[in-house]
């Protein structure tokens, strides 16, 4: 009964593949008079409307004296704006039940807005939203006070094995690259930052020209294209945003071993990854399912934790960046079984490099990716941040459309050979915190 | 914080996007609730089992939470690991969670696959084979988890301690992840033990939201579900929490920088839908305190008088334990003690015992809640989580209808009252962090967490 059943599935999903290709989503794209780029999609079936903004503002862009200002900046946009105070703009955000957010990564400052789609509560909340954008008053008590608290947070952080990780991977993975910078800052470089920092940080850096704006729900294109105008009007003029430096490879293999007296050790290891838009993109991707991305199903999860109980997480992904983003594994284990475990994850990672995957692995790992593909669309949320992407790093518009029809391509020689070609395991970095010395 | 969130309006929901609910009930008990929801051509599956920390014992704590692992361990039909395989080649995603009053199982899945999350719960529900073999790797596993959840997160420790003090009586002073020892020194006999008592239809709730039609998820379910049979349920005595009769206090050494103080009084759980008023009040309290930016506790405490980097506030309405805490938490500055944010937050607390809230507080709050409730439609996933809660708990779907009404009824007054009421030293109890310095070197100032 099994058996069959499962054969079923196969051509269930054999069957998808076949389709023709139909829009996923339909995205509306224009620029505003200002040179933001627009992604729209409209949907009414909730009274909610969700909105984003994007720059190339994100930690990369920080010097290195300066590590923390990109993030120190969207932040404090928020907390002050054309007279404004902090607790002005939650007040007014919060009586009309409206969420102001957003993100900030190595390359991307993000402003996210979600509100209900009513004409009282949206434009109370467009009125906040575009006013941090526009006018930020970047105040110097308000910034001292959350200079202050940065600082704790940083000094916590450097306390815990999870963050010391973190930064020392990053340190060893990108040398000078202001990848390597950790969007937090540093004690010194937050404690010296200026007001005046901060307004030339949001000149240099906010212009609409190259803005990417998304937008989902209820409202016309209409509606979208006057909201989008606005959001757009009055940013910054001139932008002089330089591209980042490449990413440079190590050279050599490094292993970084920090003592730390907790029960479990932190154990990370990688290598510079890809590209958003990298022609290795979906070999890679498919591939690290099969790796370690695939959840319980990957093959890391498999040997360190199936078998043998090592682990309560490992992992391993590839985060697409504008250069080279990070391929990392990831894993933590009682202290006293370190070595066993990073033995078994290295044998792990070199015998799926240097022998590849068997076709059913592809099958398997195809059948979730494509299989699973409604499921990264099923609410506005998540297409929100779709358009983003798609927006930011200049993606085709049929990028979702064309997804599933990119994995189905993916062949286990592909996946051999972009593993083979872009993660050299005798050059990996490697850093375990815990132990004693 | 999360169940507060859930009890919300659907009622405020326009007639357009109003999803209907229809629930069933199998011969063999076991219940099922069905969102349909149309936006997407997906659906949520989510298995809830009235078994959770609450119904453990001493010296077998975490065993409710080591089951659910157990439960991707192989079937007669299924073997070991497979589970996860099959949802995975159907496009699935799959995970389960433990808390104190359930243990829940869900399969996301492009609509037409339904099925196979049926047939693969219905087995598992009835024929788990627990190994020995795999029980003894799979326990190393949840000690793992504990070590990452708890052994190593220095305010994790403290809300382990911080219950166990506030709670002497009532199962919910246990941790649901277990203790360490207990985790030690558990069988696989036990496992079985938790599962034969517990896994049954009649202890279960089926919730399913998504693209579906109810009438054909009921048939589904009953070619799936209707073989099983039920079980006697062990006696669920009534375990009650006796009155505090004076303030508690805990202090926890562990690793860190900075202190951090966890303050809780006994209040109400909801227990008649129909009548309790207080609960809801209670709720809005929480919302008066830390429902947003601008709310008492960061106002006051971060941005004016900047006693502490981070506060918060919280109350749980809903337990199948009818036991519940009012909360409070933060993390002071630098220069500031744990003893001084205390201080400065029950001031906060004495505030609304004395003048009360506005007007124009409790409109804020009502319009958050009222707006989340509309933005939570956006997640099947959340909706499903919503009305497993509910019937987990013991309380139907169908009160989250009246929860609009009841909260906006709540008047200043009411706040005020359930703060006079409640909010008082000797019902009080606090957990504190007194951080320690790290030397790798010296295994002495390693934390003792188990030792108050």
């Amino acid at each position: 009964m099994y058996a069959s059943s499962l054969f079923k599935y196969i051509l269930v999903v054999l069957f998808l593949w076949n389709m023709p290709a139909q829009a996923a989503v339909n995205i509306q794209h224009w620029q505003t008079t200002t040179g933001a780029e627009v992604y729209f999609v409209e949907n009414h079936d909730l009274p909610i409307i969700d909105l984003s903004i994007n720059f190339a503002a994100g930690s990369a862009h920080d010097k290195k004296t300066k590590s923390g200002l990109a993030s120190i900046t969207r932040y404090l946009m928020t907390l002050g704006a054309a007279g404004f105070s902090d607790e002005a703009i939650s007040k007014r955000i919060a009586d009309v039940g409206a969420i102001i957010g957003g993100e900030l990564d190595a390359d991307r400052a993000s402003f996210k807005l979600r509100t209900l789609s009513n004409a009282r509560e949206r434009e109370q909340a467009l009125d906040i939203y575009i006013k941090i954008l526009q006018q930020p008053d970047f105040p110097e008590v308000v910034l001292s006070r959350e200079k202050a608290r940065i600082i704790a947070g940083l000094k916590e952080a450097a306390t815990q094995p999870e963050s010391i990780a973190s930064r020392a991977f990053m340190t060893a993975l990108y040398g000078d690259h202001p990848y390597a910078l950790d969007s937090s800052g540093e004690l010194e470089t937050v404690s010296a930052i200026k007001r005046e920092d901060l307004q030339k940080f949001y000149q240099d850096h906010y212009a609409a020209n190259g803005a990417v704006i998304a937008l989902i729900g209820d409202l016309s294109r209409d509606e979208a294209a006057k909201a989008a105008e606005r959001i757009a009007s009055r940013l910054p003029a001139a932008s002089t945003i330089s591209a980042l430096p490449s990413v440079i490879y190590p050279d050599k293999a490094n292993e970084q071993r920090i003592p730390h007296p907790a029960s479990q050790s932190h154990i990370l290891l990688g290598y510079p990854g890809v590209k958003r838009g990298d022609a290795d993109y979906f070999p890679l991707y498919v591939g690290n399912y099969i790796l370690g991305g695939g959840g319980f199903v990957s093959r890391l999860t498999e040997e360190v934790r199936e078998k043998r109980g090592l682990a309560y997480s490992v992992y391993s992904f590839f985060m697409p960046l504008a250069e080279l983003g990070p391929f990392q594994i990831g894993l933590q284990t009682k202290t006293d079984q370190v070595d066993t475990a990073l033995k078994l994850v290295r044998e792990t990672l070199d015998k799926f490099i240097n022998n590849g995957i068997t076709e059913a692995e592809l099958n398997s790992a195809k059948q979730n990716i494509i299989g699973g593909f409604p499921l990264r669309l099923d609410s506005n949320g998540k297409i929100l941040d779709y358009l983003a992407v798609i927006g930011f790093y200049k993606l085709p518009l049929t990028y979702l459309d064309d997804f599933s029809a990119k994995v189905n391509q993916v062949t286990s020689a592909s996946i051999k050979e972009a593993f083979k070609r872009r993660i050299k395991t005798d050059k990996l970095i490697t850093v375990i915190v815990g132990g004693s010395q | 914080m999360l169940i507060r969130n859930i009890l919300v309006a659907l009622a405020l929901i326009p007639a357009t996007a109003l999803a209907s609910i229809q629930e069933f009930k199998l011969d063999n008990g076991l219940r099922i609730v069905v969102q349909e929801d149309h936006r997407s051509p997906v659906v949520v599956s989510q298995i809830w089992y009235r078994a959770g920390s609450l119904d453990e014992v001493n010296g077998k704590t975490g065993v409710a939470h080591v089951l659910e692992h157990m439960m991707f361990k192989g079937t007669q039909n299924v073997k070991a690991g497979q589970f996860s395989r099959l949802i995975a080649a159907a496009g699935g995603k799959e995970n389960a969670f433990t808390g104190n009053d359930y243990t829940a199982y869900y399969q996301q899945l492009e609509k037409s696959q339904l099925p196979l999350s049926f047939r693969l719960e219905a087995d598992r529900m009835a024929n788990l084979q627990l190994t020995d073999e795999e029980f003894a790797k799979e326990i190393k596993v949840v000690m793992e988890e504990r070590r990452w959840r708890t052994e190593d997160k220095p305010q994790s420790l403290v809300n382990e301690q911080f219950q166990s003090t506030i709670y002497r009586v009532h199962p919910y002073a246990r941790p649901v992840i277990g203790w360490m020892n207990d985790l030690e020194n558990m069988t696989a006999a036990d496992a079985r033990e938790w599962y034969h008592n517990w896994y049954a239809p009649n202890n279960a709730t089926l919730v399913v939201v998504g693209d579906v039609k109810a009438d054909e998820v009921l048939k589904l379910a009953k070619k799936y579900f209707d073989v099983l049979k039920p079980h006697v349920l062990p006696v669920r005595k009534p375990q009650t929490e006796p009155e505090q009769k004076g303030e508690r206090r805990v202090i926890v050494k562990a690793q860190a920088k900075l202190p951090y103080v966890q303050l809780g009084f006994h209040v109400p759980a909801l227990r008649d839908a129909d009548q309790d008023w207080e609960p809801y009040a209670l709720e809005i309290l929480a919302g008066v305190l830390d429902g947003n930016p601008s709310a008492r506790l960061s106002q006051s405490l971060v941005r004016e008088e900047k006693v502490a980097v981070d506060v918060g506030a919280g109350y749980d309405m809903i337990a199948r334990g009818q036991q519940a805490l009012f909360e409070l938490n933060g993390t002071p500055s630098e220069g500031k003690t744990a003893a001084e944010l205390e201080a400065a937050m029950l001031l906060q607390i004495e505030k609304i015992k004395e003048f009360g809230i506005t007007n124009e507080e409790l409109q804020r709050v009502k319009a958050q809640v009222i707006a989340a409730d509309v933005y939570k439609r956006d997640s099947m996933f959340y909706q499903g989580m919503q009305i497993g809660m509910m019937e987990t708990s013991g309380f139907s779907w169908r009160i989250l209808k009246d929860y609009p009404a009841k909260l906006s009824a709540v008047t200043p007054e009411q706040v005020q009252a359930v703060a006079k009421k409640y909010l008082l030293r000797d019902n009080l109890s606090v957990a504190t962090l007194d951080p320690q310095s790290i030397d790798p070197n010296d295994k002495k100032t390693k934390a003792k967490p188990y030792v108050r």
